[in-house]
């Protein structure tokens, strides 16, 4: 330390003194700044809702209003949440190609990406019901018999007993649950859109929801396969009581009609 | 059966005339009994090897029923009852169902098929004449069977012996009674369980999926929740029973937008409870339409409208859904504050 002192009126001594405080100060500010990734995060979070917001003033506002507010010919957004976004506009239903009693699923054109930034910007307005997970809909820990039972009671009076859909009043009707993404089902459990009314977590658990996306699998998925044979579109004894009127008795009168049409008789021709 | 392969030799030289009661038409009689067309041969009657052919095919078909109802017995014995296979275009189906199914259908229809064939081919097709006549019988024969009677009456001394004639008569007019009696397994008559159901002053509105009772905040606007009443299990011996009459639809509808003022009144905060039971022909109704509040019965098609005390705005429906007042306890759940106020579900004579 003697040699330290002794140099201290070196002529770099100041120099070598302003690095070290230097040094300390740097690292004293790598220590304790708010990091990066938060401040990196509120960046990406801002921008996401200014592109959303780009996005949303060129296909929804003309219905849902400049600001989300809603208008005669959309309702308010405010507080519909992330979920009803990525659910609307996910399956094509929204933007809406022309207004009538239901707005129907078609070709989605919007990018993943351009999808988070409309639900970003939307939940920015009002919170409410954000994407559910994978591991919220996904088929680990799901109770396939619970969620038939939970499915019976609380959507088989619209959408059939194993999901194949049904009509409801004035041209609306209750979607085939056939092939639709389960982060679909369950947004559409949790938001309720256009007419279906909605279960929220408070009244349909998250397990629940879980079980029920894991019986439609069960019984409407891919790899079902149904032991009975022709489904005749699943629809129950309506369509199968036709069919049996139909193609049933419509063979039995054609074979009597055949055997009494053929005459046994010999003729001289 | 076609001609085209009998022996020219075989086949008449000519069809047998009209047969039957003939008549020759004439000034008086313009409209005479034609008689039966003439009778025109089958092949089989004419050939023999035909017939031979005919016999074949038809012990043929029983012989492939008889096969049907051994591999019917064999599929049953042998097939696993949980094996699927592919059968275009029915696609995948039960083997075992499959396979019985077929064998017992091949088996009766060629019992029928071979049937048809031998009463066509074989049989005698010989038209024949029934002639109609008056079903009276003779005089005399109907003489002797009053004589007859009258005998056995005196005989029998039924006009004698009163004490006979009048206890007979009593026994035949009791054993009817018997069968009358039996007629009371169709009752008792429901008496006044029509008119109530678990509903109480105080019961807890349980939700159906959750088993937990409800809050009025787990109500969400433009949600739809199924309850029942607190201490109703799926495990109670009645639970089929008493659900079916006091399964409860609640939704929550914006007070504002509630335009029957006792339905507002009944209500928690717009959370409104609603029997579930259609009062047409009592399906469970619950197709309900969160933006217009419309709630359809798919059975009939009878529509409520549970912004307006639940009346019937379309549909065969003749009253408004019952609707249950509800409120909210100390310890902030949803409660009952009685039983529905009139019969849920269909209406009957006495409902009033």
């Amino acid at each position: 330390m003697k040699k330290l002192s002794a140099r201290r009126r070196h002529p770099l001594a100041a120099v070598v003194v302003l690095l070290l405080a230097l040094a300390c100060t740097g690292g004293l500010y790598v220590l304790f700044a708010p990091t990066d990734k938060a401040a990196a995060d509120e960046t990406a979070q801002s921008l996401a809702i200014d592109e959303g917001k780009k996005l949303y003033a060129v296909g929804c506002a003309s219905c849902h209003g400049t600001g989300g507010q809603g208008s005669s010919d959309g309702p308010s957004l405010v507080g519909v949440g992330a979920a009803a976004v990525d659910f609307q506009v996910g399956t094509g239903r929204m933007p809406a190609q022309q207004p009538g009693a239901q707005i129907p699923k078609k070709k989605n054109i919007y990018t993943q990406a351009e999808i988070d930034q409309l639900a970003a910007y939307i939940s920015s307005l009002g919170a409410g019901p954000s994407v559910p997970t994978d591991a919220q809909y996904g088929p680990e820990g799901a109770d396939i018999a619970k969620g038939g039972e939970l499915f019976r009671t609380n959507c088989a009076q619209c959408h059939n007993f194993t999901g194949k859909g049904g009509a409801l009043t004035h041209g609306k009707y209750a979607p085939d649950l056939e092939g639709v993404n389960p982060k679909h089902i369950y947004e559409a459990m949790q938001t309720g859109p256009q007419n279906m009314p909605s279960f929220p977590d408070s009244t349909l658990s998250e397990q629940n929801k879980q079980d029920i996306i894991a019986y439609l699998d069960a019984v409407n998925g891919d790899d079902t396969e149904s032991p009975g044979g022709l489904e005749l579109g699943g629809l129950g004894p309506v369509s199968e009581g036709l069919f049996a009127w139909i193609f049933g008795l419509g063979a039995l009168i054609a074979v009597a009609v055949w055997v009494a049409a053929r005459t046994a008789k010999a003729k001289k021709s | 059966m076609s001609s085209q392969d009998i022996p020219e030799e075989n086949l008449p030289e000519e069809q047998e005339h009209a047969h039957g009661a003939v008549g020759v038409a004439d000034e008086k009689n313009p409209f005479a009994d034609p008689g039966l067309p003439p009778h025109e041969h089958r092949v089989q009657d004419i050939d023999e090897r035909a017939a031979k052919r005919s016999e074949r095919a038809v012990a043929f078909l029983f012989t492939l029923s008889m096969l049907a109802t051994v591999g019917f017995i064999a599929s049953y014995v042998t097939i696993p009852h949980d094996r699927a296979i592919y059968v275009f275009p029915v696609g995948h189906v039960n083997a075992l169902n499959f396979a019985l199914g077929l064998t017992l259908g091949v088996a009766l229809f060629t019992i029928g098929a071979g049937a048809v064939h031998w009463a066509r081919t074989l049989m005698s097709d010989v038209e024949v004449a029934d002639e109609r006549h008056p079903i009276e019988a003779p005089p005399e024969v109907r003489q002797q069977v009053h004589a007859d009677f009258k005998l056995g009456a005196k005989e029998s001394a039924l006009g004698r012996r009163k004490l006979i004639r009048n206890t007979m008569l009593g026994a035949l007019t009791l054993v009817p009674l018997s069968g009358l009696v039996l007629l009371r397994d169709l009752g008792p008559l429901p008496g006044t369980k029509l008119r109530h159901t678990l509903w109480a002053k105080g019961k807890l509105l349980v939700n159906m999926n959750t088993n937990e009772p409800l809050r009025p905040a787990d109500v969400a606007v433009g949600s739809l929740t199924f309850a029942k009443p607190e201490g109703l299990e799926e495990h109670d011996e009645e639970f089929q029973t008493e659900i079916a009459k006091a399964a409860l639809m609640i939704v929550r509808i914006q007070p504002d937008n509630i335009k029957d003022k006792r339905e507002l009144e009944w209500s928690h905060e717009g959370i409104v409870a609603y029997s579930k039971i259609c009062t047409h022909v009592g399906c469970p109704i619950s197709l309900y339409e969160q933006q217009t509040h419309h709630v359809l019965c798919p059975c009939h098609q009878s529509t409520f409208d549970l912004a307006d005390g639940a009346r019937v705005i379309f549909g065969p429906a003749g009253h408004a859904l019952p609707q249950l007042r509800i409120g909210v306890n100390d310890a902030g759940y949803l409660e009952a504050l009685g039983d529905f106020d009139e019969p849920v579900g269909p209406a009957f004579w006495e409902r009033g």
